[in-house]
């Protein structure tokens, strides 16, 4: 049930994650969405934008910001409150828990907003989800990497094959009960140290 | 996971020095706790993991506490504080230009508030009288003692903070920067952030709020009072480990063990020199003069620091109340009332501590050398404390007290 009057303003440094979550919502209807990157003078541009629900992600600092918001009615149009309903103590948990946080504006229904926040909430987790991934992959082939020149490193010394370099260090690390990682990283060290 | 592996929250400022002690100190291992910080960058967001139960308890703004309690701009969530963290540590700084306005009228460094005051009040008419845009001030949180002390400074001076000045809340870590590129005239802070403005050459400190209010609350350990009600071990066994930390971080040879564990990056990530000068209670208030010793501006365990006075509780909820944050009612009085636990304290702390108040309460007035009546009854003497405009805050007449604001 898409609603284009809705302004919605994305208040996320992550560039990426904030063109998906504005795709997303796009796709689903909702043309007026307005991201903003740069913190700058963050109040002065929500106030200009007007907009009828805010996201911001968790890892910003300027949510303090936003929170004075309900505060100072002077400085904006209308009272922006936090979240849908004070009682929808389940949507706030899902939110945190995907990393974004929303502000809608007070008196808006219930059931009108409630689509656009499951949308965020899903496209947060699955951008969350993917960094985690991505975050998993490159720390793999960092060990990997590491491996490959403790492995190098053996058999040159011990004069060794592939195959022998890598039973000995998995069977180190079996015995001193580390990762694999872990004692290549040693022995690219003392081998540092002893050249 | 155990119900004694506990997740904290935290915010790099200078007062989250008793909760680091606690754990890295070894105080909460020995009470059985297995204790991770995680250091947040909002105070929203400590309130939001608080809430949804991310954190067990966390560093929190007295009033904060407060604010979930009774439901202000967010979900209604009674939370409790059976610990304070400490007390002061906060001060107002302004811009260069500032400072040289207030100068012209008669402002100097380490003066008394009032005439202070009285210089930014003058700068102020001029800047009216000129046509100039009005000053803009930031603090850290809507419910945070540096909102309401700024605001009672400046009102105590004659300026009204909601039309004379603006305002604006910015995060602590950006806050130097906003000062360098104008973004705002001042602001009031905890430490390093001060410090760290006047080390940068883009601010001198006009105030502690020490010397506007002396022996003035700070932060707390704050919980969800359900979680604390399932977990009485845990909260008994916190408050323990943290009144023995802040025991640790008051003596002054641990000064600077203490600031270079603070000025790691996992902590505050602040100069190992600026941290021990604040944990002394020494600033250099502005660029190239002499540190100056600024007395209680940051008391971690003497003067019953960790106690939680409910007086304080109830001195934040008058302020909400006179900055129209909401309205009086006697309800909200036993909700803000049933925030702060001295009586956990007590329980927690009966065996370990001699020097527990007998009562809840004390009446916020400027005296020299007050007795407090402890569980003994033997007295013992605080530092001068109370407001610097001589107002007295009576905490069994709230009502009254706001209305004196009117």
């Amino acid at each position: 049930m898409s609603d284009p009057s809705f302004r919605i303003l994305i208040v996320d440094q992550n560039v990426t994650r904030a063109s998906v979550l504005e795709d997303g919502l796009r796709e689903a209807g909702y043309a007026d969405v307005v991201v903003v990157r740069d913190m700058q003078n963050l109040l002065k541009r929500i106030v200009d934008a007007e907009p009828d629900v805010i996201f911001i992600d968790l890892e910003n600092p300027n949510r303090d910001v936003l929170e004075q918001m309900f505060q100072v009615s002077r400085t904006v149009q209308r009272p922006i409150a936090m979240f849908v309903d004070k009682s929808d103590a389940g949507m706030t948990e899902a939110a945190v828990n995907a990393g974004v946080s929303a502000y809608v504006v007070d008196g808006l229904k219930k059931e009108r907003i409630h689509s656009i926040l499951e949308l965020t909430i899903s496209r947060f987790r699955a951008f969350n989800q993917l960094r985690s991934e991505l975050d998993k992959t490159k720390q793999q082939l960092e060990e990997r990497k590491l491996v490959d020149r403790a492995k190098g490193i053996l058999m040159k010394e011990r004069n060794l094959n592939e195959e022998q370099a890598y039973a000995l260090l998995r069977k180190a690390a079996m015995n001193e009960n580390l990762k694999l990682s872990q004692v290549a990283q040693s022995i690219i060290t003392a081998s540092k140290l002893l050249k | 996971m155990t119900p004694n592996n506990l997740i904290i929250g935290f915010v790099p400022l200078l007062d989250c020095a008793t909760l680091v002690a606690a754990v890295e100190k070894g105080f909460t291992a020995q009470e059985g706790l297995e204790v991770t910080l995680v250091r947040e960058t909002s105070w929203a967001n400590i309130r939001d993991r608080i809430v949804v139960g991310h954190f067990d308890a966390a560093q929190m703004l007295g009033p904060m506490t407060i604010a979930s309690s009774l439901g202000i701009g967010h979900l209604t969530v009674p939370l409790v504080a059976p610990i304070s963290l400490g007390l002061g540590g906060n001060a107002i700084t302004v811009s260069n230009t500032l400072w040289m306005q207030m100068q012209k009228h008669g402002a100097k460094l380490n003066a008394d508030p009032a005439s202070q005051g009285a210089a930014l009040k003058q700068v102020i008419a001029d800047r009216a009288q000129q046509g100039q845009p009005s000053l803009t001030f930031g603090m850290v949180y809507p419910f945070s003692c540096h909102n309401y002390e700024l605001r009672y400074w400046l009102a105590a001076c004659g300026v009204n903070p909601d039309q004379d000045v603006q305002l604006v809340v910015i995060p602590p870590p950006l806050l130097v920067d906003a000062l360098r590129e104008g973004q705002v005239d001042g602001f009031c802070v905890g430490e390093p952030w001060n410090s760290l403005a006047v080390e940068a050459g883009v601010g001198t400190i006009v105030n502690t709020t020490s010397q506007i209010w002396r022996l003035s609350p700070e932060k707390v350990l704050g919980c969800r009072a359900d979680w604390a009600k399932q977990h009485p071990e845990q909260v008994d066994g916190l408050i323990r480990a943290i009144y023995r930390a802040a025991q640790w971080c008051d003596q002054p040879e641990n000064h600077s063990a203490l600031a270079s564990l603070l000025a790691k990056p996992r902590y505050i990530g602040a100069p190992v020199d600026v941290l021990q000068r604040a944990l002394g209670c020494k600033l250099r208030l502005a660029s190239n003069t002499a540190v100056v010793e600024i007395p209680e501006f940051f008391v971690m365990h003497k003067q019953l620091a960790n106690f939680p006075w409910a007086s304080h509780a109830l001195w934040y909820y008058s302020q909400m109340v006179r900055w129209k944050q909401l309205s009086f009612s006697n309800n909200a009085i036993d909700a803000v009332r049933a925030t702060y636990r001295p009586d956990l304290y007590r329980n927690a702390l009966l065996l370990i501590d001699e020097s527990i108040p007998k009562t809840d309460y004390k009446t916020e007035r400027a005296v020299v050398g007050r007795y407090v009546v402890n569980e003994n009854n033997s007295s013992l003497t605080l530092a001068p404390e109370g407001f610097f405009d001589g107002r007295v805050f009576e905490p069994t007449d709230v009502a009254g007290y706001i209305k004196e604001f009117a």
